[in-house]
């Protein structure tokens, strides 16, 4: 059986490979987020809340993360994809799937528009620019408040079932499979994303964009490409939300949006493809829970609980986690979570 | 019409003034020590509050209360350096974001507990209401007090930058921190310094914000946005450049809403994304 | 064997009827509002109403115990109001929902309520349509129009003939421009100009130069409550707005205590219309005013007693139906129904489910040596203009 060091490889290719393969872990965490189905019943619009947050993280990941992008504003493209999914419908279109599709599309041209601005610029100039722009799209739905029906919120969004077959009920079972669904499609195109020569490219420019210049690797296409994927799943994630809760208002463009993404992607762990997947789902049932105990005060107990990840987990929930793991006891304990599991065909566990 | 323009050049500039004194602390320390501090409106928000408690509560002037919130702030500044930010000086952008918005949470939240979520009033005396006439321009009392305020503390920034040993470190940090710690300047010594004055301003600048934005738990979040804009534009670590761009901002925001009220809530936010296009580094930044 | 089993049968069926009998025997309410964020104190005051009403009825309607579970919206969320009022329905088993502070919030909410056939209380939310969203919903607190286009008819009855409007601007505050410029025009006055200023705007120096410029002989601004009210006074002194010549006409929250205190002076003449306001001089308010005081230490405002009578309608509704929370039985309980609350008389309209009640216009005056609100007109049995012009459905 061959280890899983890092050291030695014969190529970017292998290395490649390596990375690509699944781990037990992650086909356990999958396999999990079926859980509510059985064990929560009750709380499956929340378990859809979830998940759409989740891939709205996963998309902030993919140029955080990756690319080295700090955004205050990607809020901007989800709002962007709710909206155009909620005015497909109102206007007579309820389709859910095709509305979907078009919303992220949606979403990702307007991506393709900033990116040319948003590749020339870094830091702080750069932060600042993705608040400016996503706080003037806020502004722009606020004041279009016939198109959008302002802060009252679009009205008249009514969505057809699913595939012709499944209601979006008050249960959220519909809710939670849909959105579930898509999670794991984009989840799996991400995935690849990185893990491709393309991926690695992007992390390149995270580290060092002007080296990568110097070997010759043009940043800004990627840039601009990684920015516009991002953007389209973010719309996506954007659209879920008005479908499955049949209501939009300027609330999924605001700056509130945005930093709780940003904190929740944090909170997880940036760069790890997993850690806005497990930001979002720590953070918001901690939010519920909080919330849930003392409506009034439980900003406290969740400013409590990021000083506290910050202080004693550097990097995250997961950096954290992975830390641990690299001991000597981890590795003992969990180090066959790290390995892809027995019974995947030998040519998919890479020799 | 000329007495219009005046009049708008007159209340932007005094607004500016205010989003001086509330982001000078955060452009020093950002460009000092590149911690990103995004509580630094917590400290502002403190202030406001021993304002409000001392004249309420002790029946204080305002103007008495204004060194006492200072104080405050920058003390309170002092005991989460040393207890919590320090350890992070090194850490990443994100963390330091994270720790950050942590801790204005948790003040937002005791500070509902403390005063609960109502609107805190403040009587200024009576020589600060009312307005004068000059040249038909009505220049409110208040706000050219703000004005005049603010320009001292300008000068006496300046000052101590430009002509103190203690400046002269502070500068030096701000250009090269490694350099600087090569000289065997003592740069942790002088942020933690600087640090306190930036906060101890931002104290201030929420009690003399009170009056004219009102003050709430959520002040905290609610003008870290405008906070960032000005540092951003400025430059870091410049306070000329805070300077300029708090002026630049606060008369643009003025002039947007009385020329062109339609769209004047975008012209913050378009002229703070064209600055920076033309200038990423801000106005009199140096590094990008 | 076989009688154990027949006994242990009947005992399980025993025991689940006393259990399902002892649950019959609470109403739960489902409350959800904004307790933290920039609404936290709508919110808290509409609480303090609602817990208030509790402390003095005792929290037994109808042989029934009455347990709220509160739930925080946050703000302006309405996937999470949906989701709240579903969970409250759904996983906790509430039999009806109340509180809504902002109105898509509501909104969201209602059409749970219609889906899930739930009673549905909204305690604030003041844009017209709410009430339509849900049949099962009755709404205690005021509508825009109700209150604004009263104040445009009483403008123009007072003499004024040129107005000019500055609201805020989104939804509540083009509601409250539409609707006063409607009855202004209406009653034959003009209007030569108008504005919305940013709804997070800070300062009013420029928009008020900008009225002050046109010489209207009225002002009407729409504001919410919050620091801008406060801000607003100060910057009419400053200007030098001359109130003898151009009145100062608003809702309600222009005037409202912590703007009072914030503007001084600054707010004599100011003269506002609303449905509510803690210096009502009648036996009942004075006494919902000292209670209010006595136990939350601050006066009572429109979220207040729009829990207060949120809550008077559910316990009377409950009495009527001796208990039975379906929501068919509920709402035809609730319609019609008719009380004296610490604001004077209000009903809740049969067909339209709404509040009908009386619209105060106040004048700000000094008495002993504080600034209220001192009324001095009304226009009674105001109903929503808005609904009442709509198509019957």
């Amino acid at each position: 059986m061959s280890t899983a060091s890092a050291s030695g490889f014969a190529g970017p290719q292998q290395y490649l490979e390596q990375q690509a393969r699944w781990r037990t872990v992650e086909i356990v965490f999958w396999l999990c987020t079926l859980l509510p189905f059985v064990v929560a019943p009750n709380y499956l619009q929340l378990a859809s809340q979830i998940a759409i947050t989740a891939l709205f993280a996963l998309s902030l990941d993919l140029i955080l993360g990756y690319a080295g992008i700090v955004s205050l504003g990607h809020a901007a493209f989800f709002g962007f994809g709710a909206y155009t999914a909620g005015l497909l419908s109102k206007h007579g279109w309820g389709e859910p799937l095709t509305g979907l599709l078009l919303s992220g599309l949606a979403a990702g041209l307007l991506g393709y528009a900033v990116s040319f601005i948003i590749a020339r610029f870094r830091h702080l100039a750069l932060i600042m620019i993705t608040l400016g722009f996503g706080l003037l799209l806020l502004e722009l739905a606020n004041s279009a408040s016939g198109l959008t029906g302002g802060a009252d919120g679009l009205q008249g969004v009514k969505m057809w079932p699913l595939l012709g077959l499944f209601k979006f009920d008050l249960w959220g079972v519909t809710a939670y499979w849909y959105s579930l669904i898509a999670l794991f499609v984009l989840f799996l195109v991400s995935r690849r994303l990185i893990n491709s020569p393309f991926g690695l490219s992007l992390r390149g420019i995270r580290e060092n964009a002007v080296r990568m210049r110097a070997i010759g690797a043009e940043s800004r296409p990627h840039i601009r490409t990684i920015y516009t994927i991002s953007a389209a799943i973010a719309g996506v994630a954007g659209a879920i939300l008005t479908q499955t809760t049949e209501t939009v208002s300027l609330g999924v463009l605001s700056f509130e949006r945005s930093a709780d993404v940003l904190v929740m992607l944090i909170l997880g762990g940036a760069g790890r493809l997993y850690g806005g997947l497990i930001g979002a789902i720590i953070f918001m049932i901690a939010r519920d829970w909080f919330s849930g105990v003392n409506p009034q005060y439980w900003y406290l107990p969740i400013g409590v609980l990021l000083i506290a990840v910050v202080l004693f987990l550097p990097n995250g929930i997961l950096g954290g986690v992975s830390q641990l793991v690299n001991t000597e006891r981890g590795q003992r304990w969990f180090g066959w979570l790290t390995l892809p599991p027995a019974w995947l065909p030998s040519w998919r566990r890479g020799a | 019409m000329l007495t219009s323009l005046a009049g708008v050049l007159f209340d932007g500039f005094a607004y500016g003034m205010l989003l001086f004194l509330l982001s000078v602390g955060l452009s020093v320390t950002l460009g000092m020590m590149n911690f990103v501090n995004l509580a630094h409106c917590t400290f502002a928000m403190i202030g406001g509050y021993v304002t409000v408690t001392l004249i309420n509560q002790a029946g204080w002037p305002f103007l008495a209360t204004l060194p006492v919130s200072f104080v405050a702030a920058a003390a309170i500044s002092v005991v989460f350096e040393r207890t919590m930010f320090n350890r992070l000086y090194r850490a990443s952008d994100l963390d330091q974001c994270l720790l950050t918005i942590g801790l204005v949470f948790v003040s937002v939240a005791v500070a509902a507990l403390i005063y609960s979520t109502v609107q805190q009033p403040v009587q200024l005396p009576s020589y600060l209401r009312g307005s004068f006439q000059v040249g038909g321009v009505t220049l409110g009392a208040y706000r050219l007090f703000l004005i005049v305020f603010a320009l001292v503390v300008t000068a006496a920034l300046v000052i101590a930058l430009e002509y103190t040993r203690f400046g002269a470190q502070v500068r030096a940090a701000v250009d090269n921190q490694r350099m600087a710690r090569g000289l065997g300047i003592n740069v942790d010594g002088a942020f933690a310094i600087t640090f306190a004055l930036g906060s101890g301003l931002a104290g201030l600048g929420g009690s003399l914000a009170i009056d004219i934005v009102g003050l709430d738990p959520s002040f905290a979040l609610a003008f870290l946005v405008y906070v960032l804009i000005v540092v951003s534009v400025g430059g870091l670590g410049s306070i000329g450049g805070t300077f300029a761009a708090a002026v630049l901002l606060g008369i643009s925001d003025m002039a947007g809403k009385y020329y062109f009220p339609e769209i004047g809530s975008f012209m913050i936010y378009l002229v703070m994304i064209s600055l920076l296009m033309w200038r990423p580094a801000g106005i009199f930044g140096r590094r990008v | 064997m076989q009688r154990a089993m027949t006994g242990l049968a009947i005992a399980t069926a025993a025991l689940l009827a006393a259990t399902s009998a002892y649950a019959q025997g609470t109403v739960k309410i489902g409350v959800i509002m904004s307790y933290s964020g920039q609404f936290a104190d709508p919110g808290s005051q509409i609480d303090n109403g609602i817990k208030l009403y509790m402390k003095e009825h005792g929290d037994t309607v109808a042989g029934k115990k009455i347990e709220l579970i509160r739930k925080d919206n946050g703000g302006v969320a309405p996937d999470v109001a949906k989701r709240l009022a579903q969970e409250l329905i759904v996983r906790d088993k509430v039999d009806m929902i109340a509180g809504f502070d902002l109105t898509p919030n509501a909104l969201a909410a209602a059409d749970v309520s219609a889906q899930a056939k739930k009673f549905m209380v909204n305690m604030n939310a003041a844009t017209s349509i709410i009430t339509t969203k849900s049949p099962y919903m009755v709404r205690t607190s005021f509508t825009v129009p109700q209150v604004n286009e009263a104040l445009g008819t009483w403008a123009y009855k007072s003499g004024a003939r040129k107005a000019y409007t500055l609201v805020s601007d989104f939804s509540p505050g083009h509601d409250g421009e539409g609707a006063f410029q409607r009855a202004f025009k209406e009653a034959g006055g003009e209007i030569i100009g108008s504005a919305r200023y940013p709804v997070a705007n800070q300062d009013f120096t420029a928009f008020l130069q900008r009225a002050k410029d046109l010489s209207p002989d009225v002002l009407y601004i729409w504001v919410p409550g919050g620091p801008q009210p406060a801000a607003i006074g100060k910057a009419v002194a400053e200007r030098g707005i001359d109130l003898k010549k151009t009145k100062v006409l608003g809702q309600g929250e222009l005037t409202f205590d912590e703007a009072l205190k914030g503007m001084g002076d600054a707010g004599l003449g100011f003269i506002t219309a609303f449905h509510y306001d803690h210096n009502h001089q009648s036996a009942k308010n004075r006494k919902f005013v000292a209670d209010y005081n006595a136990e939350f230490k601050r006066n009572p405002d429109m979220f207040s007693v729009g829990g207060y009578d949120g809550m008077h309608a559910i316990y009377e509704a409950l009495k009527k139906t001796n208990g039975n929370t379906d929501g068919d039985a509920l709402i035809a309980a609730a319609k019609g129904l008719k009380w004296e609350s610490p604001r004077g008389p209000m009903s809740l309209d049969p067909e339209t489910r709404d509040v009908v009640q009386t619209v105060y216009i106040r004048r700000v005056e000094k008495v002993n040596g504080q600034l209220v609100n001192v009324e001095f007109d009304k226009l009674e049995n105001m109903k929503d203009p808005f609904k009442a012009r709509m198509p019957k459905q």
